[in-house]
C-alpha cells in the first residue's frame, strides 16, 4: 500500500514519489506523524500534495498514505453548538487529547461516536427509497430535528430496519437494496465530500428577506434568504460585529459561523456569547442552532483555504433537510490570500496583486453555492451567504473586493470615518446597494404593511439629499442654507442618530422588529411633514428644534421597548403636541 | 552517529543547499563549522530529495563551498528556558549575551511555539491601567490583549511604551508582572533608552530583553521576536507571570522577512512583501492571550513605524487586522507638543467594551468614551468649516466645538511622562471637559448618567491644570 513517499517539502506543499495511483484531491496522510492533505497536483509520477497541518518535521522518504477518496466530512446529528476547526476537527475532543496548544497528526472524527440518539425509524420493510427519502430521525437539540435523507444516487427497497430506539451514529439503522441486488446500509451520520455542492431538485427564486433585526439592512438594505452579501471594511471598522449581530439575531433556523484567519479571541467571544445569549424567538441559546469553525489566524493555512467549503458543505446539509440556514464567513479575503500563499508555493503564474487567476471562479463558485431551493426530498430549504471582506489598506477596488462584487447582490460597505465617529453599524448608506429591495416590495406589503416600501423611499431620499447638501455645507457653512434644506439636515440627522445608529450593547436596541422599524420610520416622516407645513408657512426651523422634539425623537429606540409598541403613539401625540405649540405661537 | 557534510553546493545570500544528505526533516536547525572553527547556525527551509536548503542566521559572510561542515541537529529550533530569564539579556536566537554565563535550562521549547486552541483561550476582561488618560480613558489596554502603536519615524513612541510599561498595574493586583522585551532591528540607542527605562524604575529584575539591533543579521530578527514569546508564554502559563511583550520594531522584523523572502526567489505580492506576510505576523501575534485554568497571560504591545506615516502600508495594514486595535501616533499632534501624540479617533481598543463598565472599572466609563470618540469626532469637521471660512463665521456651536477640541488635546490627552493618572482623574478629566459642549449635545449619554456627572462649569473650575 505505502510506497508513495515524500520526494520535497516546502512550507505546507509536499511532493510524493512513488506512483500514479494518487488521484486529484484525494485525501492523504503524510509522513511519520500522519498529517492530513490533500492531492492538488499530479505531473508524471510527482504529485503535488498541500498539508493542513505545519509540515515541521517531515522529511524525504518517509510514508504518505492515501485514503483513496476525496476529503470528505462526516455528517451527523452532534454538529450543532459544536466548534471544529477548519477541517472539521472537533476542538473541544482536541484539547482533550493535546491540551490548550494544538498539537499536530490528531485525526479525529467530526462527531461523538459513543454519543446515543434517540432514533425513530421513518421507512419500513419493503418501503421503495429514492435520493432525498427520509428514512431516520433525531431530535439534535430542542429547537433542531436532525432529519437524515437517502443520499443522492441510491434508488431502491428497504430489506432491513432496526427498531426505533438509542443507536450511536455508526449504527446501521437501514439496509436498502438496489435493483441490482447491491445491498447499502444507511446510519445515522453520513460522508459527504466538501469541494462540490451537495445535488438539489431545483432552485427557486429568492423572494423572502432574512430578516436581522438591524434597521439598517432590514429596511435600507435588505438580503434575501438564500442570497449572497459581502461586508467589506478597513479593520476597526466592524466587519466581525456586525457578522456578529447577524448570527445572533437572524431568523434563519441555523447559523454556520465560520472564522477564517481571523483573532482566536473572536471565536472565544463568540463560543462564550451565543452561549449565554437567547433567540429572541424560540427562547433557546443560541447555539443550539449554531456551529462555529474556527480556523484562526495562526492555524495552519491550508486549512483556512478548506474551512470555507467545510462551512459551505455543513450548511448545504442542513439545508436539505428544509432548514433555512445563514452562512457567516469572515472573512473571505484570509480565504483568498490563502488561496494566494498556496498559489505561490504551488509556483503558478501569479495575476492580480498576486493572486491567482482563478481567484474570480473560486469566489464565484463559492458564492453561487448560496440560494434558495426545493430539496431532493421536496422541501424548501436556503443557504444564506454573508462574506466579510477585508480589502487591503480599506481600499475597495483590490481584486478580492471588486472580484466578490461580482457575485453577490448585496453590498454592505463599511465605512472607517463612520467607525471614527463611533457610528455603528458603520454601513455607509451611499455606497452600499441591495438588488434585493425590489423583489420584496411585495412581501414587505403583505407581512409588514403596505406603507413600508414607500416610507424606505423618503428615507433613502432624505439621506441622499442631505449627502449632496453637506458639500455646500461643508464650504459654507450650515447658516446659508434656506429653511426647507435645513430641515432637510436637520430630519437626516435624526435618521443617522436615532435610526441608523443602532446600539447593539443596548437590550432593547440590538434587535428590533421589522414592524417597528416601519413605526420608527413613520414617527420620523411624521416630525418631518409635520415641520415642513410650519416652514412653508415661513415659520424658522430653530422654533421647532428649541422644543427639543427633535432629541426626543432620537431618544425612541431607547425608550420604547419592543414588545409594547402602542407606545408610538405617545410620541405621535408628543409630535403633535410640539408642533400645535409652535404653530401657535405664532398664529 | 554524528554524520558531517563537508562543503556547499550552493551559496545565495543568506542561504545555503547542500546536495546528497539523508534524513534531513524540514524546518530542522543544523550547525555550520568553519574552517576557523566558529560556528554558525542554520534551519531547513527545503528540502527536496537529497538536496536541502538552509537559512543561515549569522549571515553567509565569509562562507565558500568549501570552507564548512555541515552538521543536522535533527530537531527544530529551540531555546533554554527557565525563570531566571527575568533579569538577563539574550541576542535576537536566545543566546545570552550579558556576560553572566549559559541559563540553566528547566526545558527547551520550539520557539515557533502551537496555536492555542479557540476553546482553551479565556476572553480577556481585566482592564490593565498604564496611568496613561489616552489609552485608560478611550482606548482600554486588557490583560490578554495585543494592543500596537502605530507610530511614525521620529515620533515619541518608545517613551510611551516606557511610560505604559513603567505604570503598568491591574486594579486588585493577583499575580506577578513581568516584562519581555524584544528588540527588531532597533538602533543601540532605543535599546539602551529602554534599558536605562527599566533600571530607572527598578524594573529590570522583571524584565527578559532580546536584542537584535540594527546591525544584527536579519535572519536572526526573523527569530527574536519567537524567541520573545516563547520566553513568554513559558512565564506565563507555566510559572503564572501577567507578561507584557513590548515588540519594536515590527516594521525592521516585516523587512527582514521580505528580504530573506526575496532572496528565496519568492513571488512578491503587495510592495514586494510575501504573501504570507499575514499569516506570518499572525502567528506572532496571535500568541498573546489566556487560557482558561492557568493563572497567567501574554499581553503584546507591539511597536511599529509606518513607513511615510501611512497606514494603509501592508505593514501596519495587517497588523491591524490582527491585532485587537491600535493605538496611532499622529505627526501634526506631536509638531504642536502634545506627548503622548495620540490620534483618538483613530486608535481603538476592540476588548475595551467587554473590559470596562459596570462591575470591571466605572460605570460611566463607556458611555463617556463614547461620548468623548463622537464629540471629538465633530471637533474634525468644525475644524474643517473654520478653515474654509474662518473661526469667526462659525455658528457658537460650532465654536463650542472648537473650544472643546482644543481642551481635550491639550488637557486630557496631554500628559507628562512622569504623569500617572488614576482612571478617577482620568474619568473626571472627561466629564470636565465634556460640560463645555451643551447638555443637549450629548447624545450617547443616557438622562440619569448626565444627572448624575454632568455640572455645568465643571470645566472652568478646573482651573489651571
Amino acid at each position: 500500500m505505502s510506497e508513495y513517499r515524500i520526494y520535497s517539502v516546502n512550507g505546507p506543499v509536499v511532493k510524493v514519489v512513488g506512483g500514479k495511483g494518487l488521484a486529484m484531491m484525494d485525501m492523504v496522510f503524510a509522513g511519520d506523524q500522519q498529517l492530513i492533505g490533500e492531492v492538488v497536483g499530479v505531473e508524471g509520477d510527482m504529485t503535488t500534495v498541500q498539508v493542513y497541518e505545519d509540515t515541521a518535521g517531515l522529511a524525504p522518504g518517509q510514508p504518505v498514505t492515501t485514503t483513496g477518496s476525496p476529503m470528505a466530512l462526516m455528517l451527523g446529528p452532534g454538529l450543532l453548538g459544536n466548534i471544529f476547526d477548519g477541517i472539521a476537527r472537533p476542538l473541544k475532543s482536541l484539547e482533550a487529547i493535546s491540551g490548550p496548544f494544538l498539537g499536530r497528526g490528531v485525526n479525529i472524527p467530526a462527531l461523538d461516536l459513543e454519543k446515543r440518539w434517540d432514533v425513530e425509524i421513518t421507512v419500513k420493510e419493503g418501503d421503495p427509497v429514492k435520493p432525498g427519502t427520509l428514512y431516520a430521525q433525531c431530535q439534535e437539540t430542542s429547537a433542531i430535528l436532525h432529519r437524515c435523507l437517502t443520499p443522492a444516487g441510491l434508488t431502491g427497497t428497504v430489506t432491513r430496519v432496526v427498531p426505533n430506539g438509542p443507536y450511536t451514529v455508526e449504527d446501521v439503522l437501514v439496509e436498502v437494496t438496489d435493483a441490482r441486488g447491491k445491498v447499502t446500509s444507511l446510519k445515522l451520520a453520513t460522508r459527504c465530500t466538501i469541494r462540490g455542492a451537495r445535488p438539489i431538485a431545483q432552485r427557486l427564486p429568492i423572494h423572502r428577506p432574512l430578516i436581522t433585526g438591524q434597521r439598517i439592512l432590514d429596511t435600507l438594505f435588505p438580503i434575501g434568504k438564500g442570497g449572497a452579501a459581502a461586508i467589506p471594511g478597513p479593520f476597526g471598522a466592524g466587519k466581525t460585529m456586525t457578522q456578529h449581530q447577524l448570527a445572533k439575531w437572524s431568523d434563519a433556523d441555523i447559523i454556520v459561523y465560520l472564522g477564517c484567519g481571523e483573532r482566536g479571541n473572536e471565536m472565544t467571544q463568540a463560543l462564550e456569547e451565543f452561549s449565554e445569549l437567547k433567540d429572541p424567538r424560540t427562547g433557546l441559546p443560541l447555539m443550539n442552532r449554531t456551529i462555529l469553525i474556527a480556523n484562526t489566524s495562526n492555524m495552519p493555512v491550508a486549512a483556512r483555504e478548506a474551512s470555507v467549503y467545510t462551512g459551505m458543505t455543513i450548511a448545504e446539509y442542513y439545508r436539505d433537510m428544509g432548514y433555512h440556514v445563514a452562512l457567516m464567513a469572515d472573512s473571505t479575503s484570509r480565504w483568498a490570500e490563502a488561496l494566494r500563499e498556496i498559489s505561490g508555493r504551488l509556483e503558478e503564474m501569479p495575476a492580480e496583486e498576486g493572486f491567482p487567476a482563478y481567484l474570480a471562479s473560486r469566489l464565484a463558485e463559492f458564492y453561487e453555492r448560496a440560494g434558495y431551493v426545493q430539496t431532493l426530498e421536496g422541501k424548501e430549504g436556503s443557504v444564506t451567504v454573508i462574506g466579510a471582506v477585508s480589502p487591503q489598506g480599506g481600499d475597495f477596488s483590490e481584486p478580492v473586493t471588486q472580484n466578490t462584487k461580482r457575485f453577490v447582490r448585496c453590498f454592505w460597505a463599511l465605512d472607517r470615518s463612520l467607525a471614527y465617529a463611533r457610528h455603528f453599524p458603520s454601513i455607509n448608506w451611499l455606497n452600499s446597494y441591495s438588488e434585493y429591495t425590489v423583489d420584496f416590495k411585495d412581501w414587505y406589503s403583505e407581512n409588514v404593511s403596505p406603507d413600508f416600501a414607500p416610507c424606505r423611499q423618503r428615507i433613502a431620499n432624505l439621506l441622499r439629499e442631505e449627502s449632496q447638501l453637506m458639500e455646500i455645507v461643508k464650504l459654507i457653512g450650515s447658516d446659508i442654507l434656506p429653511e426647507n434644506q435645513k430641515l432637510i439636515m436637520e430630519t437626516a440627522r435624526l435618521i443617522r442618530l436615532g435610526f441608523l445608529q443602532q446600539n447593539s450593547y443596548n437590550p432593547v436596541d440590538t434587535y428590533v422588529p421589522l414592524k417597528k422599524q416601519l413605526l420608527m420610520m413613520q414617527t420620523i416622516l411624521r416630525l418631518y411633514d409635520g415641520v415642513k407645513e410650519g416652514i412653508d408657512k415661513s415659520i424658522p426651523l430653530s422654533q421647532y428644534t428649541a422644543t427639543g422634539i427633535f432629541d426626543t425623537v432620537v431618544k425612541m429606540k431607547y425608550e420604547i421597548p419592543n414588545e409594547d409598541l402602542s407606545k408610538f403613539d405617545d410620541y405621535a401625540a408628543m409630535i403633535d403636541k410640539a408642533l400645535e405649540q409652535v404653530n401657535t405661537a405664532n398664529s | 552517529m554524528r554524520l558531517e557534510y563537508t562543503g556547499l553546493s550552493d551559496l545565495n545570500g543568506s542561504l545555503v543547499a547542500l546536495e546528497g544528505v539523508s534524513g534531513v526533516s524540514y524546518d530542522e536547525m543544523a550547525e555550520l563549522v568553519m574552517a576557523d572553527g566558529s560556528r554558525r547556525y542554520g534551519r531547513v527551509i527545503l528540502i527536496e530529495g537529497d538536496r536541502a536548503v538552509l537559512q543561515v542566521f549569522e549571515g553567509t559572510r565569509g562562507i565558500s563551498l568549501e570552507n564548512t561542515s555541515t552538521h543536522f541537529t535533527g530537531k527544530p529550533m529551540d531555546i533554554a528556558l527557565s525563570k531566571e530569564m527575568l533579569g538577563r539579556v539574550f541576542d535576537g536566537a536566545g543566546r545570552p549575551i550579558d556576560g553572566l554565563g549559559e541559563l540553566y535550562p528547566d526545558e527547551r521549547r520550539n520557539i515557533n511555539g502551537s496555536a492555542i486552541n479557540p476553546v482553551s483561550r479565556q476572553y480577556p476582561r481585566s482592564c490593565i491601567y498604564t496611568g496613561v488618560s489616552a489609552i485608560d480613558g478611550t482606548s482600554t489596554l486588557i490583560r490578554g490583549q495585543k494592543l500596537p502603536i502605530f507610530s511614525g519615524a521620529g515620533m515619541a513612541h518608545n517613551e510611551l511604551a516606557a511610560q505604559m510599561v513603567r505604570q503598568a498595574h491591574v486594579a486588585g493586583d493577583d499575580g506577578e508582572f513581568a516584562i519581555v522585551f524584544a528588540a527588531m532591528g532597533v538602533k543601540n540607542d532605543v535599546a539602551e533608552f529602554f534599558r536605562r527605562n527599566f533600571e530607572e524604575s527598578g524594573a529590570l529584575p522583571r524584565v527578559a530583553m532580546f536584542l537584535n539591533l540594527a546591525s544584527d543579521p536579519i535572519i536572526e530578527r526573523i527569530l527574536t521576536p519567537r524567541c520573545a514569546l516563547t520566553a513568554a508564554e513559558y512565564l506565563a502559563f507555566t510559572h503564572g507571570y501577567h507578561v507584557l511583550v513590548v515588540m519594536t520594531d515590527m516594521t525592521s522584523y516585516c523587512e527582514a522577512v521580505r528580504e530573506f523572502s526575496s532572496s528565496k526567489g519568492e513571488i512578491p505580492s503587495r510592495k514586494g512583501f510575501p504573501a504570507y506576510l499575514y499569516s506570518d505576523l499572525a502567528s506572532l501575534y496571535e500568541r498573546a492571550g489566556m487560557i482558561v485554568g492557568k493563572k497567567g497571560s501574554v499581553t503584546q504591545v507591539p511597536i511599529l513605524t509606518m513607513p511615510n506615516d501611512d497606514i494603509t502600508h501592508p505593514i501596519p495594514d495587517l497588523t491591524g487586522y490582527i491585532t485587537e486595535g491600535q493605538i496611532v501616533l499622529d505627526r501634526n499632534m506631536d509638531q504642536s507638543g502634545v506627548y503622548p501624540p495620540i490620534n483618538i479617533l483613530s486608535s481603538l481598543s476592540r476588548l475595551m467594551k467587554d473590559g470596562i463598565g459596570e462591575g470591571y472599572t466605572r460605570a460611566d466609563h463607556p458611555a463617556l468614551s463614547n461620548q468623548l470618540f463622537a464629540s471629538y469626532s465633530k471637533v474634525q469637521d468644525a475644524r474643517s468649516l473654520a478653515s474654509v471660512i474662518g473661526e469667526d463665521e462659525l455658528s457658537p456651536l460650532d465654536q463650542q466645538y472648537l473650544r472643546f477640541g482644543r481642551a481635550f488635546e491639550q488637557y486630557f490627552v496631554r500628559q507628562g511622562q512622569q504623569e500617572d493618572r488614576t482612571l478617577e482623574q482620568t474619568l473626571e478629566l472627561g466629564w470636565a471637559l465634556l460640560s463645555i459642549l451643551p447638555k443637549g449635545e450629548l447624545d450617547r449619554i443616557s438622562d440619569k448618567e448626565l444627572e448624575e456627572h454632568y455640572k455645568e462649569g465643571a470645566f472652568e473650575s478646573l482651573g489651571e491644570l
